[in-house]
């Protein structure tokens, strides 16, 4: 009958066709029999680097400085080389057992049992309402996700003047569409005391887009029926409101894992990060089910997410193999300025984290920071860092500062002196 | 009158030569109702509206709740009409495939003096018809409600309130007119009119449009159009409430509606599921001056916050996926305010404040009668259509993206283009072949829920936008490889 549900059995799926999903299908598919499908949801394998047209990706993974689609048609072409399978238009809807999900396609439902699921999928900029900025519903609001859709995969028209939202990386690649769409970015505003992005973007940036990032600022208002035509905003620290004319808005950063699956399936998330808790080895708290890339660390560059993937491998393998699971862990939980960590769990005799770093998110700017380990009570690391803590970006800590460490020792807060 | 089948649905243009036996103003839930019960009699019924889509006023910003009544003033029209409005839409929903779910509410007392005020209100319903509602103790509130928060002392159960969807009854009341032979004029804002003995002249943006009878069911702007037809009767308020929609992964925390005790002030502050899946926190309620001003404001929001963290902190920490504001039509009467003038051949239905999404279908059954004894002649026609089946929005029904059968007769249902909402091509295209296509993203967006959900874009908001251009052709058409081919 047509109307079957079409099942298939791979030894591994992998929900999400981005930098790290495929990059996980590149290093499995060699060592794997029974295959590994990669499903995702949009048109085209890829994931954000596919509209996000502009050089800086593949500089940690693939040594090299290239666009983010150019990366993406060369992720895609070695998953595909090493023997995955990449089904697109194939959007996964729920779980239908541990290791069992089902998707829809246009060539129907379809069932996949698998021995082992990766989650790939991803992270999002929260829009508009999520940010509860209150006003009219104006046309021209956007995130810089849907601009780039707009711009680079749709070749749609925006605005004229702009107002960006935030000031760290991704905000410059928002300011880069623009201006390839023939929008003047008029003013970036920032919660935070300084621009969050490297000083090696911000400082030609302001001079390259003639932007003037107003820090300590907020949108208070968006005004304009139904077209968009100004935001009111607030300096944070005089309270005193100002009412900048733009036709454009675009809400950068802000981001949130795309976790709907991780939690239709009951899997912990760290309150931090919101992705799912993982250890070391990428695993979730359901055995067989892993998670990588800017699920769990919402956001890294796309290399970093990329190497994830290749980092999770090894973990899946073993995992098919019937190895167990090492006994013990500790748990990582950040205290302030830091928002969160990632990984979350360490075990004793599991892999070291992806490329020997912690990953962290910092509220605060910090320029040398002195990174402090706690447990039980008593500082047990200390290590002074030569690169800043700045929002907006992620934090990297060498794992190096595990070392004292007692993997029966508790919780370990890590945070900043 | 049209009674070959044949829909009209016009946006522009001019129908001087026609003299309609009704013109119905305003196509929100009301008007709608109205003419598709006048169209089930020998007439010719014209429908209008100011804005390009029917539905765009108050009829899609509610809290869409089919409400029992129970809580209505005793002995009035209101009363009277939200009762039988219940039954009705309950039927109609259930044949024209409106998403509807009986959830049931809990009003919960968080004060003594609310918790006296139980008693009488278990009465007050009891004389409104309603004889189910039940007073439970703190226990019993919890038992059903796990995750309200703290210092809830008990509470009165009212077990048919039920959630519904406002666009989809909207949309499904103008497309059985429209089917029936009613002539719809978006775009035709009645700015003035002009009584010619016989018939009445509608002056309006889109043109002159006449009509023997006219019925003003004209929401926020029925006082003003009252006044062109020489009358002064009451003034309309616009009571703005404003609503956060939390994410569907907060859908587990509640799955009924929690009412506030209400006050003198109004209905008060509600959690309720909605058919698509979400939570609902509001509404607010602030009288306004500015008739179209729909946008939140800073203190709303705020306030919602604040009540939201005391009736369920749970809630408050999931992802809000929308914000928006509805205006109520309120007044200085203090009931609906449905009345005809023979001698003007003239209808007002007026004061619909904040339940005629449930007793719009019962208003149009009363003015059918009003305007029957005031002198209009209503013979029923034989034969009528059957009513539209409209799609379904709802998550408690079968929808496009679940349904293998579908998608195996027809891919477009299988390739699902908003990934929150699970939107498919073929749903976005089949609006567009309806008899009242959308006329815009909004319009589009109460027809399927694309762009709806958590994202509002940030994935699909370009290919939502090409497929509006194009009218949904374009992703139906698009060939899609094989799975062999993929591999
Ligand atoms: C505007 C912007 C500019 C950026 N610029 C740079 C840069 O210059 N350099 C750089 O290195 N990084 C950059 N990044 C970051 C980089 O894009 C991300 O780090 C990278 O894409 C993360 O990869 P991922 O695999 O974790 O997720 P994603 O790339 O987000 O991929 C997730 C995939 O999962 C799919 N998916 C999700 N849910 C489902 C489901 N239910 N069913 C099927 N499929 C699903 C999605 O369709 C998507 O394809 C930028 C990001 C943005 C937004
Ligand atoms: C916050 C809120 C919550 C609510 N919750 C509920 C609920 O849970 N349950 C419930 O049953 N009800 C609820 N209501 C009430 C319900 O939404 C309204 O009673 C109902 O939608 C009124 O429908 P209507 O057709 O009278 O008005 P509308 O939908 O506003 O329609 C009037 C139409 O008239 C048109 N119009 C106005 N002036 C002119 C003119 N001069 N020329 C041509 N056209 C004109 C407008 O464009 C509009 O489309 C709520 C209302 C609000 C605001």
């Amino acid at each position: 009958m047509t109307t079957d549900i079409t099942t298939l059995t791979p030894d591994v799926v992998i929900v999400g066709a981005g930098p790290s999903g495929l990059s996980a299908a590149r290093a499995l598919a060699p060592r794997l029999g029974g295959g590994v499908l990669v499903l995702d949801r949009e048109s085209t394998a890829g994931g954000i680097p596919r509209h996000s047209d502009h050089p800086g990706y593949g500089i940690r993974d693939m040594r090299r400085f290239m666009s983010g689609p150019a990366y993406a048609r060369r992720l895609v072409a070695q998953a595909e080389a090493a023997g995955a399978t990449i089904r697109t238009n194939a959007t996964v809807t729920g779980w239908a057992g541990d290791h069992t999900i089902e998707a829809t396609t246009p060539e129907g439902r379809i069932r996949v049992e698998a021995r082992a699921v990766v989650l790939a999928t991803g992270a999002r900029e929260r829009p508009r309402p999520a940010r509860l900025i209150p006003g009219d519903r104006s046309r021209g609001v956007y995130t810089t996700g849907h601009l780039q859709n707009l711009v680079h995969l749709r070749h749609g028209k925006v605005g004229r003047r702009a107002v960006i939202v935030g000031a760290e990386l991704v905000s410059w690649s928002a300011a880069l569409t623009l201006r390839e769409a023939g929008c003047r970015t008029v003013l970036m505003t920032t919660e935070y005391p300084r621009p969050d992005s490297y000083s090696l973007f911000s400082v030609p940036g302001r001079i390259l887009f003639r932007t003037r990032v107003a820090t300590r600022t907020r949108v208070t208002r968006i005004i304009g029926r139904p077209e968009l035509e100004a935001v009111e905003v607030e300096n944070i620290d005089t309270g005193e409101r100002r009412v900048v004319e733009c036709d454009t808005l675009v809400l950068t950063g802000d981001w949130i894992p795309d976790h709907e699956l991780a939690r239709a399936a009951g899997i912990t998330l760290d309150p931090g990060t919101k992705g799912p808790l993982v250890d070391s080895a990428l695993r979730t708290d359901r055995p067989g089910v892993f998670a990588v890339g800017n699920m769990l660390h919402p956001v890294d560059t796309a290399d970093i997410a990329a190497i994830d993937g290749a980092h999770v491998a090894r973990s899946v393998i073993a995992w098919l193999n019937g190895e167990s699971v090492p006994a013990g862990q500790v748990r990582l939980v950040a205290d302030a300025p830091f928002r969160w960590v990632s990984p979350e769990i360490l075990r004793p005799g599991d892999p070291v984290p992806s490329r020997r770093r912690l990953l962290l998110w910092s509220d605060r700017y910090i320029p040398f920071p002195q990174v402090v380990l706690r447990q039980g009570g008593k500082v047990v690391a200390r290590r002074r860092l030569w690169w800043p803590a700045a929002p907006g970006r992620v934090f990297r800590v060498p794992t190096g500062i595990l070392s004292t460490v007692d993997p029966k020792g508790g919780t370990v807060h890590i945070g900043s002196r | 009158m049209n009674t070959t089948g044949e829909t009209a649905v016009s946006t522009t243009g001019e129908t001087m030569g026609t003299t309609f036996d009704v013109a119905v103003i305003g196509a929100g839930i009301v008007g709608s109702a109205i003419a598709r019960k006048l169209a089930g009699y020998e007439l010719s019924v014209a429908l209008l509206d100011a804005r390009g889509d029917v539905g765009d006023g108050t009829s899609k910003a509610n809290t869409a709740i089919l409400h029992t009544g129970f809580d209505a003033k005793p002995g009035t029209l209101e009363s009277r009409l939200v009762r039988e409005g219940y039954r009705l839409l309950s039927e109609y929903a259930e044949r024209t495939g409106i998403p509807v779910e009986h959830t049931g509410a809990l009003l919960v007392a968080w004060t003594e003096e609310e918790l006296d005020a139980l008693p009488a209100l278990k009465e007050k319903a009891e004389r409104n018809g309603y004889d189910r509602t039940r007073i439970v103790g703190r226990d019993e509130v919890y038992r059903q409600v796990p995750h309200l928060g703290e210092g809830a002392l008990g509470g009165l159960t009212v077990p048919d309130e039920s959630i519904i969807c406002t666009w989809t009854t909207n949309l499904a009341l103008a497309t059985e007119a429209v089917l029936r032979g009613v002539t719809l004029l978006l775009n035709r804002r009645v700015q003035s009119v002009e009584d010619r003995g016989d018939r009445t002249v509608l002056r309006t943006s889109g043109g002159e449009v006449n009509a023997r009878w006219v019925v003003n069911a004209a929401g926020l702007g029925a006082d003003v159009i009252d006044r062109l037809f020489g009358h002064d009767r009451f003034t309309v308020t616009p009571r703005r409430g404003e609503l956060l929609v939390y994410d569907k992964l907060a859908r587990p925390l509640v799955d009924k509606i929690i009412l506030p005790v209400p006050t003198s002030q109004g209905k008060g502050v509600l959690i309720s599921p909605t058919v698509y899946g979400n939570v609902l926190l509001g509404p607010t309620a602030e009288d306004l001056t500015d008739r179209t001003d729909t946008g939140t404001s800073e203190k709303g929001l705020e306030f919602l916050l604040d009540k939201g963290e005391k009736l369920m902190p749970d809630l408050l920490r999931e992802e809000v996926t929308a914000t928006y504001a509805g205006l109520r039509a309120a007044s200085d009467h203090p009931d609906y305010l449905i009345e005809a003038d023979a001698g003007r051949r003239y209808v007002l239905v007026g004061g619909i404040r904040s339940t005629g999404l449930t007793s719009g279908i019962a208003v149009g059954e009363h003015v059918a009668e009003l305007i029957g004894e005031a002198g209009l002649a209503l013979t029923p026609r034989e034969e009528l259509p059957e009513p539209p089946h409209m799609p379904n929005l709802g998550e408690a029904g079968l929808r496009p993206y679940q349904d293998a059968a579908r998608i195996a007769g027809d891919p477009a249902y299988g390739r699902v283009v908003c990934f929150c909402e699970r939107v498919t091509a073929g749903e976005i295209r089949d609006t567009f072949r309806s008899p009242i296509p959308p006329s815009g993203l909004e319009g589009l967006r109460r027809r399927t829920r694309a762009m709806n959900g958590r994202c509002q874009g940030f994935f699909c908001g370009a290919e939502v936008g090409k497929l509006m251009d194009t009218k949904g052709e374009s992703a139906c058409e698009q060939r899609h490889p094989s799975p062999e081919a993929q591999r």
